[in-house]
């Protein structure tokens, strides 16, 4: 582990120590990314196979609160592989992607923040004590950070990196008063510590550290009201970031959440995990919804992030409710379906991030308006895209179904299990759950659609080419990997039912196998068997008699209408005509109609707004004693000297 | 594994006595029941006219689509998610195909459909859910929540199988078409495949039906899915199509039918 940690500081330093060439730095730091990662794969692997879980600790334990101390079991393990394996591949997409930065910003700095990066995932898996902990999620947080605004030549780039400081560090505050209850209560900061004395911290104070851990990791996870930075910051980032941030970072939180409550907080009330699951709902509903109002392709696959956390939290919540009801069988079984959708997600939202990137890069634009039938100038990357695209919206033999079936599967365990009012909490969620994968399949029919066919709607569309070789074998290389997780999914499948007798059952290989042997088999047979001597004529479209622009064809915005229509009470869409005249007396003839479609984001309006002005109330209540007299000072100190005086004494 | 043979078999018979059905409330004397297969033929043996706008998406379509009703017929006694699933993928390559060729009624079509289908799923699942899962009912009522949960059920395959008061199968009104407006581009047999999948579509929705709701014995499935054909005929021959923004509370009926179903299940 020590080595991992060792050869991403190396990787590091030395894209700092060469950023005066581009192309140095650049294969310095991508290659170190891959060898750096094949060893954490390496590690994990064995990790998993022998089943060890070891301890280190970094140096002399002098410091009387901070112990450098890692610790690793098997859920540091899985993550640590999770890390590994889309560091790989984004590392190999960016051989290749990065070049298009050359000359333009620093590529070593680029290489340096990015194994920064890195460096902080895996210490925030590993960390076992409170403080190193802090000080490996900022590491995390200020590496990615600085990877938003790297491209900083756009403003809005550097706006989308401010709000995502603010935010991250609102959740560091909540994250850091938690520790401190903890802290209050059982003398340490070390995880151990904090295990073996969790009885003696009262019940109120630990609903406290709940809902204080709850608030400060769902924002770095992107949980509904908290998830504003997601759809900000991920687009801005360079596409391989973005692929990690959204693959990887986010999920740290959820890393946290299970350690704290599944782990360290044992035993927890009922509500804590059902409180999760109406989370959960919420998130994904949400998310799945405001990415169909998205044409800006990075931010739909954000919000798509927003969704996916949510499913991973029903299997949370519902592995927490089970194990308060001391249902240990359930409660593996939702974990596993938790995990593995965490490993899932990790995989296509990577593999979609890097499609999008390659479409970005040849169309210098995020617009999905502006793209159209890109599948004839890259239809490698069209057909990636698509696999991502299939795996996300739960379509077998793909890796998102599995997961998703297996969350399915622990939810109706709680229907059928369950009282009067955990079992309605239940539905809610089941119902979400199938809610969301319908509008899921909507969203990603719209973003393959709107991007990659019918007619070519940009202007550009003569310099655009397939995307170069690395970018390839990085969506290539994730593309099979959500295929084979998928067929093998058995074997993860059969382990959640370990305790439990589930009625139903899937068999990925299968299925896959009779899916292929049928397509085959009718293609053979309708194309050679039943006429082989029929002719296909290549024409137009039908077009009614006009010629057919690339006007006509469906847009993102217009394929996702009638959606947002009738959620037209969470999503509020709004419409505003402004309509030039020739003549502004009469209004007779309009020189030019403009129409503005736009999505209020009620999270805005309902929650930030109204903090926004508490808090400016507040501030100037405050202000008030903030006179500039002296006298008035000399009368403060001399207030707070006679109070910390009645306290001491 | 025969159903993967006696579901293409006898698709397009169901789809001819709906329409026999529906010209016999016509008044008139209406097509043969075996037309549908003889349109299937004749269709089989034509040339094509394909777009030039039209990618391999378009072209592999009608065969993956196909494949999926046959692969979702094989699985039917199977686990009810993985159907739902193998559905789902039909109609993800459905939509992507009615967009593909550019034109505006296949995009339109294609947002429909996927409006229609992403909220019937709520529906489809919970009632699926319910039925399948009714010997497991603790509170031993079985027989209002099969009632309600067979109504959702009904609903949703108004809206998957394309029928009134969801779709009109009939029409080649832009204003009102859904599944024809994504399947305009095809001809010859792309078309025929096409077709032809989404009669395994509704004839699987039909033995799902009778499956699961109406368990009395394999004999007697025909006749209930005779009855199904009968009940949407009779449908499409007394009522009009709704209007596209009220489809909606149609189908979160269907969910509120199957959530109520289950809640007094257990």
């Amino acid at each position: 582990m020590i080595n991992l940690i060792i050869i991403f500081l190396i990787g590091a330093f030395g894209s700092l120590i060469l950023q005066r060439d581009d192309r140095l730095a650049n294969i310095w730091s991508n290659s170190l990314a891959i060898i750096g990662a094949l060893w954490g794969l390496i590690f994990s692997i064995t990790n998993f196979l022998y089943r060890t879980n070891s301890t280190f600790i970094i140096g002399k334990n002098t410091l009387p609160i901070l112990s450098l101390s890692l610790k690793i079991d098997q859920l540091s393990t899985f993550f640590i592989f999770i890390i590994s394996l889309i560091t790989l591949f984004s590392s190999i997409y960016a051989l290749d992607y990065v070049k298009h930065y050359f000359k333009k910003y620093n590529i070593g700095a680029l290489g340096f923040f990015f194994h920064l990066f890195i460096v902080g995932m895996l210490l925030v898996v590993t960390s076992s004590n409170g403080i190193f902990f802090l000080i490996a999620w900022e590491i995390m947080s200020v590496a990615s950070y600085f990877l938003v605004i790297y491209d900083r030549n756009d403003l809005k780039n550097v706006q989308a990196g401010f709000t995502y400081l603010v935010m991250t560090h609102i959740g560091t505050v909540f994250i850091i008063i938690a520790f401190l209850i903890m802290y209050r209560f059982t003398g340490s900061f070390d995880f151990d510590a904090i295990k073996s004395g969790s009885l003696s911290i009262p019940q109120l104070m630990k609903n406290v550290i709940f809902i204080l851990a709850l608030i400060g990791f769902g924002t770095k996870a992107g949980i509904v009201p908290f998830h504003i930075w997601l759809p900000v910051a991920h687009p801005a980032a360079p596409s391989h970031v973005s692929a990690l941030m959204s693959g990887v970072m986010i999920k740290t939180g959820i890393y946290m959440m299970i350690r704290i409550f599944l782990d360290l907080m044992q035993p927890v009330p009922v509500w804590w995990g059902l409180l999760i699951l109406i989370i959960g709902s919420i998130s994904s509903l949400l998310g799945v919804l405001f990415a169909l109002t998205e044409h800006d392709i990075k931010k739909l696959l954000a919000y798509h992030s927003i969704e996916n956390i949510g499913i991973i939290l029903l299997g949370l919540g519902s592995s927490l409710t089970f194990t308060s009801l001391n249902m240990p069988g359930l409660a593996l079984l939702s974990l596993t379906a938790s995990l593995f959708h965490t490993l899932n997600h990790a995989t296509f939202k990577s593999l979609l991030f890097m499609g999008a990137g390659a479409v970005i890069k040849e169309t210098h634009t995020r617009n999905m308006e502006e793209y159209g039938g890109l599948i004839r100038y890259m239809p490698q990357t069209a057909l990636f895209f698509l696999v991502g695209s299939m795996a996300i919206s739960a379509l077998p033999p793909f890796n998102g179904f599995f997961s998703e079936w297996l969350t399915y599967q622990a939810l109706f365990q709680g229907i059928f299990t369950l009282d009067s009012t955990i079992k309605w909490i239940f539905i809610f969620a089941t119902g979400s759950l199938a809610f969301t994968g319908g509008l899921a399949l909507a969203c990603f029919v719209k973003a393959f659609g709107a991007t990659f066919l019918a007619r070519s709607r940009s202007e550009e569309k003569h310099q655009i080419k397939e995307a170069p070789l690395s970018l390839r074998i990085g969506m290539g290389g994730l593309s099979l990997l959500t295929l084979i997780l998928g067929i093998f999914s058995g074997k993860i499948i059969t382990f959640a039912q370990k305790n439990v007798h589930l009625s139903s059952s899937v068999s990925a290989p299968n299925f896959f196998l009779s899916f292929l042997v049928i397509i085959l088999a009718v293609i053979l047979i309708a194309r050679y068997l039943i006429n082989k001597n029929q002719k296909e004529i290549v024409s137009g479209t039908w077009d009614c008699g006009t010629t057919l622009g690339p006007r006509m064809e469906i847009t993102a915005t217009g394929f996702a209408r009638s959606i947002i229509l009738i959620f037209k009470g969470i999503l509020k869409p709004t419409i505003q005509h402004d309509i030039e005249y020739h003549d502004s007396e009469n209004r007779y003839l309009p020189k030019s109609k403009l129409v503005t479609l736009k999505v209020q984001d009620i999270h805005h309006s309902y929650f930030y707004q109204p903090l926004k002005q508490i808090i400016n109330i507040i501030s100037f209540k405050i202000k008030r004693t903030q006179s500039g007299i002296t006298n008035a000072y000399i009368l403060y100190i001399f207030i707070a000297l006679i109070v910390a005086l009645f306290f001491i004494l | 594994m025969n159903m993967i043979i006696l579901i293409p078999l006898f698709s397009p018979l169901c789809i001819g006595i709906i329409k026999k059905i529906k010209a016999i409330f016509q008044n008139r004397i209406g097509a043969s029941i075996f037309q549908p297969y003889r349109d299937l033929w004749k269709l089989f043996h034509k040339d094509e006219v394909i777009s030039r706008d039209a990618s391999w998406i378009f072209k592999f379509a009608p065969f993956i689509i196909f494949a999926v009703t046959l692969v979702a017929g094989a699985n039917l006694n199977g686990d009810i998610l993985l159907i739902i699933y193998t559905l789902a993928i039909g109609t993800f390559f459905l939509a992507l195909a009615g967009m593909d060729t550019g034109s505006a009624f296949g995009g339109f079509g294609s947002s429909r459909e996927m409006t229609v289908s992403a909220l019937a799923e709520g529906g489809f699942i919970f009632s699926l859910l319910t039925i399948s899962n009714i010997n497991l009912a603790s509170h031993g009522q079985s027989f209002l929540p099969g009632i309600l949960a067979f109504a959702g059920f009904f609903i949703v395959l108004l809206a998957e199988t394309a029928r009134f008061p969801f779709d009109n199968p009939a029409t080649h009104l832009e204003l009102t078409m859904i599944h024809e407006s994504m399947i305009l581009e095809y001809s010859g047999k792309r078309l025929a495949l096409m077709e032809w999948a989404s009669f395994n579509k509704f004839l699987i929705f039909c033995f799902l039906g009778a499956n699961l709701f109406f368990n009395f014995g394999f004999a007697f499935i025909p006749i209930i899915i005779f009855a199904f054909c009968f009940a949407v005929g009779f449908i499409e021959s007394t009522m009009a199509k709704f209007r596209f923004f009220r489809l909606p509370d149609l189908l979160i009926i269907s969910f509120i039918f199957n959530v109520v179903a289950i809640g007094l299940m257990f």
